[in-house]
């Protein structure tokens, strides 16, 4: 116990330490970058992939089928530098619209315009060559191997040689220049509260309600975070045929899921402690500041199923998700969405592999408190030195910046959350 | 006009938002209404931290919340103009 309590005091005393450091620490002046202005903030650089879609990283990626091909994937890239695994833990014994969603999930991740190329590893042959076969319709460098009957590490070794070869060919491609309607955008918040709904929310709808008109695809999702403003929501398609559509959707998760599985109160999880921390007393409320994403004037066109990639053409759609965040991110990042734009408020951390997230917040505590995991500071809304559709320009300069290659917080601090959705127990 | 303390979304509705830290009972609080910019005064009965809301006029025990225009809610208790609001007196109608 003793030994337990004076840890506890060295602990602590590192920590203290730590924070004087940071206290006293010359701020990094940094070297005055050009920052695009103007008609430059109506291009970005990128790679034009096989397909013709934009992305803005140059990813070759390491693919595990299944949790057991985790480790080789991890080998690989170990041995190859600059590719990337991307580890996680389901595809063994799923089955029906579950197994569906996690090939869904995986070929929509490898075909992502952010990766160059990607060597699939599977613990057996046939599931690996679906992946093979579905990331392959893009027209990218797209290899297979599966384990058994070779082992781990005769897998490796010749995994390894392919994805050397991958890297080297990715690291020559060059950026080119494409119109900003070329990308695709994504968004959905996190550990929200008040300041959510009032700034860093609008914002991205502000956006939206700039650069959709012009051209982008934008997705917006989080159903069950929907309740409460459900009856805004419908309102906001399209046609009326697609908010029935919408409709029927989000009553179906109400019954489904939600009356199915709650326990007395589900107050408990939605909100969120932290959202009641940072102020949010009800669902309602939550849900009435995460709808403020999609802006006053933007309607969806159609709705997504989870990672399904959009096919009516440039707009707004809804894609059916969970409001956790990197589950939600993962799927919108499978449905091909380059580019993450996250409001928070509290300060959630997440970040993705393949596609770089974007956090806004407007909340002076946390930028005080997490100012590492903050990309875009709109706390000038709450101060009323800055409007709404500034901070959307602002939010755009940001998104072209990232565009051209700047990192965003959750890059460099090497967030990679990659979470699937499971839909219910494997067999 | 200086910064406000408090921000409230639409005219038509009975809680604020507190926007500063370290909000003492007592304040005069200045409020700002997004929608159309209008402003008023209000005393904040509580220390109210920031993001949390306080309400707008005395709200009696069963009536509805309004925020954003719209219904987020009900009064567990009643609640006087100016006091802290939130899960201790506000809850969902749905759950």
């Amino acid at each position: 116990m003793s030994l337990m309590v004076a840890n506890f005091a060295l602990v602590e005393r590192k920590l203290k330490n730590v924070k004087g450091r940071k206290i006293e620490a010359e701020p990094f002046k940094a070297p005055v970058v050009k920052r695009p202005t103007g008609r430059a903030l109506d291009t970005i650089w990128g790679w034009r992939r096989e397909n013709g879609r934009v992305g803005v990283r140059n990813h070759v990626l390491i693919l595990p089928l299944d949790d057991l091909s985790n480790a080789a994937s991890e080998a690989v890239a170990n041995n190859v530098k600059g590719t990337l695994a991307i580890p996680h833990a389901y595809g063994r014994l799923q089955f029906g619209a579950d197994l569906d969603l996690h090939f869904r999930t995986l070929i929509g991740t490898g075909s992502n315009p952010n990766v160059a190329a990607v060597v699939v590893i599977g613990i057996e042959d046939q599931w690996t060559k679906i992946i093979v076969d579905g990331i392959a319709k893009t027209g990218k460098p797209v290899v297979g191997f599966g384990i058994e009957g070779h082992g781990d590490i005769a897998t490796i070794a010749k995994a390894s040689y392919v994805a050397k070869e991958f890297m080297q060919w990715a690291s020559e491609l060059p950026r080119e220049k494409c119109p900003i309607t070329d990308l695709w955008v994504s968004t959905k918040c996190g550990e929200s509260d008040t300041t959510t709904g009032l700034s860093s929310c609008p914002t991205v709808g502000a956006m939206y309600d700039k650069l959709i008109p012009r051209g982008i695809y934008g997705v917006f999702g989080e159903t069950s975070e929907i309740t409460g403003a459900e009856h805004l929501c419908k309102e906001r398609a399209a046609t009326k045929a697609v908010g029935e559509r919408w409709y029927k959707m989000w009553k179906a998760y109400q019954d489904d899921v939600i009356e199915a599985h709650k326990t007395n109160d589900l107050s408990d999880s939605q909100p969120t402690k932290g959202n009641i921390a940072g102020g949010l007393t009800t669902i309602e409320e939550k849900a009435l500041g995460n709808l403020e994403k999609i802006g006053r004037e933007c309607r969806y066109i159609d709705i997504l199923e989870p990672a399904e990639a959009p096919a009516k053409g440039p707009g707004l759609y809804f894609m059916d998700t969970s409001s956790a965040a990197a589950e939600c991110v993962t799927l919108m990042a499978a449905g091909g969405y380059v580019i993450h734009t996250f409001p928070t408020g509290q300060g959630n951390v997440i970040g993705n592999p393949i596609v770089p997230v974007i956090k806004i917040s407007g909340n002076p505590k946390t930028i005080r408190t997490m100012p590492e995991h903050i990309d875009l500071d709109v706390s000038g809304i709450l101060m009323r030195t800055m409007t709404i559709p500034q901070a959307g320009d602002a939010l755009i300069e940001s998104i072209v910046r990232t565009a051209n290659g700047r990192l965003t917080a959750s890059e460099a601090l090497g967030h990679r959350e990659f979470s699937m959705t499971k839909l219910y127990r494997s067999a | 006009m200086g910064a406000p303390h408090l921000l409230v979304h639409e005219k038509k509705d009975t809680v604020g938002v507190v926007v500063v830290e370290g909000l003492k009972a007592g304040t005069d609080m200045l409020a700002v209404v997004t929608h159309d910019n209008s402003d008023f005064r209000i005393a904040a009965k509580q220390d109210i931290p920031i993001g949390h809301k306080v309400a707008l006029k005395d709200i009696k025990k069963g009536e509805t919340i309004w925020k954003y225009g719209q219904d987020i809610g009900i009064a567990k208790a009643d609640i006087k103009k100016g006091e802290h609001a939130h899960v201790h007196n506000i809850k969902t109608k749905r759950w």
